[in-house]
């Protein structure tokens, strides 16, 4: 069980939490001037790297918000949270 | 020369108890036989004192086995306790004696209570600065200093009563006996207010950000006298901030011919039956040792009264020290000899130790020694369980022959032996400076000086050698894993079958996979295997430590969440006027909703199906209500309130004018229905959207990640309101005058108060929000007020007596006869609104909202799409189960089956007058009138495609 | 707009009102102390933290909109919940909801807040006694020591596998319960409570 701190509330078990995948993949400008393959790209293909990953989660059990990670999908360690909007920061 | 009672008194005697052991005799049955034990005794030890030497059989060969150690590591003493309540599958060396205990030795494998367990078992959460797991010499250590430094500390230890190794060895300090040193520093801080010591506890797991699953046995060792009320179990989830590991060491044996015979046993498990059970395991023992540490307890056994005929040495050098001690005794030591074989009919009675055949110029002849116990002493194992689970790595440590705790990202170090650290004196300094850290660790201050207690000096230790088997010719029954009954003979054949991986070995030969997880038998396996491949140990590793350290009830996992708290029932503001009149529940997601209401009044109940057909009349011939309060309802307010709702449905509802209603329906980007339900605005800048039953959280959830993550700069907020308001239905064509008598201020007529739209209104003396909708194709109304005053609705809508409640059987068929699709049972996810004939609700107009450029994708315009159909079954009186399959050939051709669709909703019909269905078929909407056939069990039953829409489909019966 | 009404002819319930006697029972002995607080005023506000409206809002009401997360402001008979970064509840006496909407919704003064009321949509829970923290523990994951979630904190968070708004204050806790679950937690409480409930003698109660 993880525990993540939640930008707003600070630390809290990961059951209070729904996660939303990929981060900063966002909903293209106009999908009608997209073609077939282009929006099947934004709908089905995300990454999956075993390393570092940007991933969204919401706070649903507490403040209800969103908010950005990037965790270790090796070790599990969030190295980083970040409100929605904010640009992913550098990890050294 | 033997300390051996030989008191008198029928099942009281013990004749393997020593003297001067006190304390309540409590008597047991084990196997149908009467025994008695002494308080403070395990099954084991009082077994072990009445000289019962079988205890359980294996689960493969059925070779007797015996108790081999006096822990939770113990590979053989399976039972089953049979009173006062059936529980299969524990071990005997901690099962705590109590009166009245009946139990059964087991062949590998126990048996389930045929009946529900009556005990109590719950969870707790636990929050501390430090986590000690362990209650030794270390633990305490490190406890100590954490907690008098002011920290919050729990320390908890799986056995009875603090101590450890101490409890075994005997051992003092400052002088005094370790074991009442340990009871004094646990109750001083058990005392302190930030501490909770846990006896009886042991840590199952150890998983990400130190989060620590523990179960505590409570009452267990109460038997029949546990009270009801206090829970047997409790699983303790503790969220540390740092863990101390000081879980101490197991003792491993060694791969000999016959080592599983009852009699064989661990060196120091016998130490701890003579020294804390005051029990001798057997009266004349020969020792087989690869280290120094089965001198100590064949010491202790000789002065306890147990002959040492001899300790055989794989070793030339043994310690002196403890060499010069055993010559003291009369103790023959024979250096670099091993045991060749065991013998005895069921329990040994000779053992033959020979010299070491790489032995060169010992001298020694192989010699059969009289004797009815063997003491093994393969070396000790460090417990890394929970470290390793905890994502640590580890390391082999060449001096002990062992892996040992390495690298962890999480705030986790094990301290005493369980890194390895050997003395006493070292353990406790090991465990004070653990403590230490882990107080730094956790922000709070140590103390400069730390004293622990003076120990005894202990002899120079002398290197162990690590031999895991003894050489034979046949390594039949050199046993490796006792409880699965694994051999070197079975290792042998998964190397030299060409597996070279202890997981691989593991999982070939099944070693380490029993109840015990290998806690005697991983290091040895891997020893051997390493013998086979002539490899490293350290290069093999080790397999992987997985939860639970040791096996767990179900019932404590279940704890209180079973029955009717097994998860929340969600209940209406009405729900005990549905309990009061009969109605009988359907479960929608958490909710509990009224299913159908059987008619009250003399003979037997009214059944389902002639409940709903009259309700169904109700509603389409006279009026019906229903408890509507579990849909739904979010407040969405803001400037652009209306571009939100745009952007989310499909359809359009900017338009909407204040005081109109609006359906919906909602898609994910794919374009597949998510959730449907009406609009209704209630000023330019808020609406009020309802969403179906079971999609209320997911809703507002889409609505928030939207407006989060994609749109921030829209001005718009929403707020759950779905319990705010009860909402009741009021259905059919006499709902109308129904609503009149009841609001007598609002103006009901259809021109005054018409179709899709909702008026403010005082109802029964209540103030109301009265919507014109209908989910049935009947004039209808949904009656909202304030959820306290929902019931003083309810019951002011039934007062008259005229007005038929109804349940969701009769909304559901009511629904369907209008082909109305339910999100979740007429759609799955794979479903465009197209799909379900609605077209129409698909906007044209606006340049984009979720979902829409899916409806462009090539695979959403497939002529073979699944639609929404009726269907309507060729006799009239067959009711189609809801799933069955659909095929169009009147024979079913061999497997596999092409399937064209299924039956998704299926009902009795009482306007229609017969049954009829709804199914996605594929390409259906070409298909009505076409004949299709649903296997359902040996029959092929034939069905007419139709239209979804069966009843009414002019939309006549709306304005009443 | 229609907003529920304070008075009226009609009979209200509360949600737990069925298990007033058995909080009533579980509550002799003294540890512990569980009751259901029916019918307070509960406003749900959204409005920008930085906004002049959020200022006037905190004014109009005689209780500046607490900014810290987890946190609650109280003042004369309102009590103010942070629920998010940019929400609140509002809490007031029963029947103090429409005057409260009227108030809260004059001071936003045509900026975009959200003032919704949603009395009816949660019921308040009182677990107090020295044995409150024991007994939520059972079920609630947070760090309830008083020096982690003393006076003053508030946490949406769950109990058991219900959601709950958990306020903190000098004399126990008070759990705000969707009143769809309130059953369900009351029968957890109750059911939780076994082992803290002692009868006047100091005896375990067999009820």
């Amino acid at each position: 069980m993880l525990l993540i701190p939640c930008p707003w509330c600070g630390p809290r078990d990961e059951a209070e939490f729904h996660y939303g995948g990929q981060a900063h993949v966002a909903y293209p400008e106009d999908p009608a001037a997209l073609s077939d393959e282009e929006w099947a790209r934004y709908l089905f293909f995300r990454d999956n790297p075993k390393g570092l990953f940007a991933e969204r989660w919401s706070h649903t059990a507490g403040c209800r918000r969103w908010f950005n990670a990037v965790r270790d999908t090796a070790t599990n360690e969030i190295h980083a949270v970040y409100r929605a909007g904010e640009p992913r920061p550098v990890i050294a | 020369m033997s300390e051996r009672s030989e008191r008198t008194g029928g099942a009281a005697v013990q004749p393997y108890r020593r003297e001067g052991a006190t304390g309540k005799t409590l008597r047991f049955r084990f196997d149908g036989r009467e025994y008695a034990g002494l308080e403070g005794d395990t099954l084991a030890s009082a077994l072990l004192a009445n000289g019962v030497r079988a205890v359980a059989s294996s689960i493969k060969l059925g070779r007797p086995r015996g108790v081999y150690a006096a822990g939770s590591e113990e590979p053989n003493a399976l039972v089953q306790i049979e009173e006062p309540f059936p529980e299969p599958m524990l071990t005997a060396t901690t099962v705590e004696l109590y009166d009245g205990l009946v139990a059964t030795g087991l062949p590998g494998q126990g048996r389930l209570a045929d009946r529900p367990d009556p005990a109590r078992y719950d969870a707790v959460h636990a929050h501390c600065d430090v986590l000690v797991v362990g209650a030794g010499p270390a633990g305490i250590a490190a406890a100590g200093v954490a907690a008098r430094a002011g920290a919050r500390v729990i320390l908890a230890d799986e056995r009875p009563e603090p101590g450890g190794s101490l409890l075994g060895t005997a051992e003092t300090l400052d002088g005094a006996p370790g074991r009442e040193w340990a009871a004094g520093e646990a109750a001083a801080l058990a005392a302190l207010p930030e501490v909770r010591v846990l006896r009886r506890t042991t840590v199952l797991g150890h998983y990400d950000d130190n989060y620590v699953i523990a179960v505590e046995r409570r009452t267990n060792h109460l038997g029949a006298q546990a009270p009801a009320d206090v829970a047997r179990e409790r699983v303790w989830r503790i969220r540390a901030r740092r863990v101390v590991l000081a879980t101490g060491g197991h003792e491993r044996f060694v791969a000999f011919a016959g080592n599983d015979l009852p009699g064989v046993m661990l060196a120091g498990a016998a130490r701890t039956y003579a020294n804390h059970y005051r029990v001798l395991p057997g009266s004349r023992a020969v020792v087989f040792t690869t280290n120094d540490s089965a001198y100590a307890a064949a010491l202790d056994l000789a002065r306890a009264g147990v002959e040492i005929a001899a300790i055989a040495d794989v070793r030339h050098a043994p310690g002196e020290t403890w060499v010069a001690r055993c010559a003291e005794r009369g103790i023959e030591v024979l250096t670099g000899h091993v045991v060749t074989a065991v013998k005895g009919e069921g329990e040994v009675s000779s053992v033959e130790v020979a010299p070491r055949p790489e032995a060169q110029g010992s001298g020694g002849q192989a010699r059969e020694i009289p004797a009815d116990l063997l003491l093994v002493s393969g070396g000790w194992t460090p417990v890394v369980h929970l470290f390793s689970q905890a994502g640590g790595t580890l390391r082999y440590d060449e001096e002990l022959g062992a892996f040992t705790p390495g690298e962890t990202r999480q705030a986790v170090e094990a301290a005493g032996f369980a890194r390895g650290v050997r003395t006493l004196r070292e353990c406790l300094e090991d465990g004070a400076e653990a403590g230490r850290r882990a107080l730094a660790g956790a922000g709070l201050t140590a103390p400069p000086e730390i004293d622990v207690p003076a120990a005894e000096e202990e002899p120079a230790a002398a290197p162990a050698e690590h031999v895991w088997l003894v050489e034979s010719g046949d390594y039949g029954t050199h046993f490796v894993d006792l409880q699965r009954d694994v051999t070197v003979a079975e290792v042998l054949r998964a190397t030299g079958a060409g597996l070279s991986s202890v997981e691989h070995v593991k999982r070939y030969t099944t070693a380490g996979t029993a109840h015990d997880q290998g806690k005697t038998s991983g290091l040895l396996t891997g020893g051997v295997v390493a013998h086979a491949l002539g490899v490293d140990v350290a290069e093999l590793g080790t397999t992987t430590f997985r939860a639970p350290y040791t096996p767990v009830s179900f019932a404590a996992l279940a704890g209180r969440d079973r029955g009717p708290l097994h998860d929340p029932v969600r209940v209406t503001a009405l729900h005990e006027w549905h309990v009061a009149r009969g109605a009988l529940f359907e479960n929608v997601g958490q909710w509990k909703r009224p299913w159908y209401y059987p008619q009250q009044g003399e003979g037997p109940g009214e059944d389902m199906e002639a409940a709903v057909l009259r309700e169904c009349r109700a509603a389409r011939e006279d009026v019906a209500a229903m408890d509507a309060s579990t849909l739904g309802k979010i407040d969405v307010v803001g400037p652009d309130a209306a571009v939100l709702l745009d952007r989310l449905y499909t359809n359009m509802m900017s338009t909407l004018k204040v005081g109109s209603i609006r359906y919906g329906v909602m898609c994910r980007p794919d374009g597949m229905v998510f959730d449907d339900g009406t609009v209704i605005r209630l000023a330019d800048d808020r609406f009020l959207v309802t969403t179906t039953t079971g999609n209320a959280a997911a809703v507002l959830d889409w609505m928030e990640e939207w407006l989060q993550t994609e749109w921030p700069d829209l001005r718009v907020h929403c707020t759950s309101v779905t319990e705010q308001w009860a909402t009741v239905a009021l259905v059919g064509p006499r709902s109308r005058e129904v609503l009149a008598r009841l609001a007598p201020g609002l103006a009901v007529d259809n021109d005054s108060f018409p179709f899709m739209t909702w008026r403010d209104a005082e109802v029964a003396g209540i103030e109301a929000r009265v919507c014109r909708i209908s989910f049935s194709g009947e004039l209808a109304y949904e009656i909202n007020v304030s959820s306290w005053y929902g019931l003083a609705l309810w019951e002011a809508v039934m007062a008259s007596g005229e007005v038929t409640p109804y349940g969701t059987e009769t909304m559901h068929v009511l629904r369907a006869e209008k082909g109305f699709p339910i999100v979740g049972q007429d759609t799955d996810g794979t479903v465009t609104p197209q799909d379900l004939g609605m077209e129409w609700i698909v906007s044209k107009k606006k340049a984009d909202f979720v979902g829409k450029r899916s409806f462009a994708r090539a695979d959403t315009s497939r002529p073979d799409r699944k639609h929404l159909v009726g269907l309507l079954p060729e006799d009239p009186g067959v009711l189609l189960p809801e799933g069955a399959h659909l095929v169009d050939t009147s024979a079913l051709p061999e497997p596999p089956v092409p399937t064209l669709g299924f039956v998704t909703s299926s009902y009795r019909s009482a306007a229609l007058g017969r049954t009829f269905a709804l199914a996605l078929v594929s390409g259906g909407r070409e298909r009505i009138g076409e004949r299709l056939y649903a296997p359902v069990g040996a029959d092929l039953v034939p069905v007419t495609v139709t239209s979804h829409v069966l009843y009414d489909p002019e939309g006549a019966r709306r304005d009443g | 707009m229609v907003e529920p009404a304070a008075v009226s002819m009609a009979e209200r319930r509360s949600p737990a009102a069925a298990f007033a006697a058995r909080f009533e029972a579980a509550s002799a002995g003294g540890g512990l102390r569980l009751a259901e607080i029916p019918f307070l005023s509960q406003i749900n506000l959204r409005v920008d933290p930085k906004s002049p409206a959020a200022e006037r809002i905190g004014t109009a009401m005689g209780v500046p909109l607490p900014m810290e997360p987890g946190t609650a402001a109280g003042g004369g008979d309102l009590e103010v919940l942070w629920l998010g970064p940019d929400e609140w509840l509002v809490v007031g006496p029963d029947g103090a909801a429409p005057g409260l909407v009227e108030r809260l919704a004059e001071a936003a003064a045509g900026e975009h807040v959200s003032v919704v009321d949603v009395s009816a949509q949660r019921t308040a829970l009182v677990v107090a006694g020295e044995r409150a923290r024991d007994v939520l523990a059972h079920g609630c994951v947070l760090d309830l020591h008083p020096r982690v979630f003393g006076p003053g904190r508030v946490a949406q968070t769950t109990l058991a596998r219900a959601g709950v708004v958990l306020v903190a204050g000098e004399d126990g806790f008070r759990l705000l319960v969707r009143s769809s679950f309130a059953a369900y937690v009351a029968e957890w409480l109750l059911d939780a409570s076994v082992e803290y409930v002692t009868s006047p003698a100091g005896e375990a109660d067999p009820a």
